[in-house]
């Protein structure tokens, strides 16, 4: 069975369709990318999954529960790092970690030591003790991963994580999130205005736009069935468009990376 | 309980940091004892009601605890603005015992700013009759803080930002603490507006509160005590009600 499986899932907002009629499966241990431009309804379908949004209509299934009768039971089984941030800014980073590994009931010990190797790993342990009102937009963004993967979730959901980090921050915890897939089997779902991202992270691509999915498959299928060579060529084929990034700044951002990363 | 723990915990921690809030929300309650304290207070005794500012303490001190609970409650706005209110929805927890931790945090700070109004009104001259009462006084304090702590959380659960926050403070609260007996006996007021003192949970705290501190109250301590716990179970109930119906 499936980790993930989505049928028919459809979202109305007041006669919008924000989410059409959506279905797919993510496998054990798949690293799957949901592509889309803004407003596709990349972040109301995941809102859906873990239990923030009730459906219109349609199934869900993680890890086995279903959202709509057992909610305990799915929110047991994911760590999520919401597109907004969620951090209390009058806490500590340490303290943010602590209140996480708390109200998920991690035993003492296991979060005392999972907290020093998280911080550890998103670099913060030096901040461990600063206001979290402090911290640059990427040491927010490191540390809610950080705070994602504290209770040895089975799924990690991670809503444009990487916005605003720059390319040695993203390597690193991309890399550390591989480690994790492999060592622990963790599955992954994420969206990402970054097309290169998708293309190296992922194992399986879905592409939304309008709140249905175009497309499914490896990003080497995508590029071959739209004879591109990069998935970002095969989005522009299949969407008619180009990834819009959520505001202007990050949109330079991105653009001032990419080039970095194309070097 | 360690849901309930970690979420009272962070209340106190970001009371305990927020310096400018815990000092700004002394002021009110100065004024009120000084200016009013000194100013009424020889009309008071004038008239035939004793020591002024032994009848005002205990209501400025329920004042204060009133208007500090309901603001802790509110607060549940500015989680949701700043993102922060998701993390406590995702989690794997029920959602009445993030409800009662946080409500509890914002019960004990406002306890522990009635501590301080407390000790303000023994500047002003205030003197409690006896020392032994105030545990009484305390269970008193903290009915109060509960109470209103639980209609913040009621109201911060149905609004989405701060732009009814001074409709409510204006109407609602306001209206409450001037018919709650704190400034002024409730013996001989019209009919109509002893009702709406009746119907006031304030009213009892107030009394309570007077009872322990100034051995003068209107009602038994046992009424005071039933009524106000009656009412703050009922609110407890409301405002956890309205809370697990939260949607971001
Ligand atoms: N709570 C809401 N009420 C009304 N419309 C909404 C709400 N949330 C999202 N939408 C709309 O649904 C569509 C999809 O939004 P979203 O899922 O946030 O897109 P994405 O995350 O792919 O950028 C957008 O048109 C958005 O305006
Ligand atoms: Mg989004």
């Amino acid at each position: 069975m499936n980790i993930i499986e989505v049928r028919e899932l459809v979202k109305i907002f007041d006669g919008l369709t924000a989410v059409d009629h959506v279905s797919f499966s993510v496998s054990h241990g798949d690293i799957f990318a949901f592509l889309g431009p803004n407003g596709a309804g990349k972040t109301t379908t995941i809102k859906m999954l873990t239990t923030l949004l009730s459906p219109t209509s349609g199934h869900i299934s993680l890890n086995g529960a279903d959202p709509a009768k057992d909610q305990d039971g799915v929110r047991r089984s994911f760590g999520i790092v919401f597109q907004d941030q969620s951090l209390d800014d009058e806490l500590t980073a340490l303290e943010n970690l602590e209140f996480h590994g708390v109200l998920y009931k991690v035993p003492r010990d296991l979060r005392r030591k999972r907290i020093a190797e998280l911080l550890q790993i998103v670099e913060l342990t030096d901040r461990k003790d600063d206001l979290v009102k402090h911290f640059s937009g990427g040491m927010k963004r490191r540390l809610e991963i950080a705070r994602g993967l504290l209770h040895h979730p089975k799924i990690l959901f991670l809503d444009e994580p990487t916005l605003g980090l720059d390319p040695q921050t993203r390597n690193h915890i991309w890399s550390y999130i591989h480690g994790l897939n492999k060592a622990e089997g963790i599955t992954v779902f994420f969206t990402t205005h970054y097309m290169e991202e998708a293309d190296r992270a992922a194992n399986r691509v879905a592409v939304i736009d309008h709140g249905k999915i175009v497309t499914e498959g490896t990003p080497a299928e995508l590029k071959e069935r739209t004879k591109t060579q990069s998935l970002e060529d095969a989005f522009l084929a299949l969407t008619g468009k180009e990834v819009r990034a959520e505001e202007a700044s990050s949109k330079d951002f991105m653009r001032m990376h990419r080039n970095v990363w194309r070097r | 309980m360690s849901t309930i723990y970690i979420l009272w915990l962070r209340q106190l921690k970001r009371y305990v940091r927020s310096k400018p809030r815990m000092i700004g929300s002394l002021g009110q309650p100065i004024l009120f004892l000084f200016a009013l304290g000194f100013g009424f207070g020889p009309i008071y005794a004038k008239a035939g009601g004793g020591n002024y500012i032994e009848f005002l303490g205990p209501g400025i001190i329920a004042m204060s605890v009133m208007f500090t609970a309901v603001f802790t409650g509110i607060e549940i706005i500015w989680d949701r603005q700043f993102g922060f209110l998701k993390e406590t929805l995702v989690a794997p927890v029920p959602r009445f015992q993030i409800m009662l931790g946080r409500t509890l945090g914002g019960a004990t700070v406002a306890t522990i700013q009635g501590f301080i109004v407390f000790l303000l009104a023994l500047v002003a001259g205030f003197r409690p009759v006896s020392y032994a009462m105030l545990p009484l006084a305390l269970v008193f304090v903290f009915l109060i803080a509960l109470h209103f702590a639980a209609i913040g959380t009621a109201f911060g659960s149905l609004l989405e930002d701060m732009q009814a926050f001074p409709l409510i403070m204006n109407f609602i609260m306001m209206p409450l603490f001037f018919l709650s007996g704190s400034l002024f006996p409730l013996n001989g007021i019209p009919e109509a507006i002893l009702a709406m003192t009746y119907a006031n949970p304030l009213t009892y705290g107030v009394d309570g509160l007077r009872a322990a501190l100034a051995a003068n109250a209107h009602f038994a301590v046992s009424t005071d005590f039933l009524l106000l716990s009656g009412m703050t179970v009922i609110m407890l109930s409301i405002g956890g009600y309205l809370f697990s119906k939260i949607r971001i």
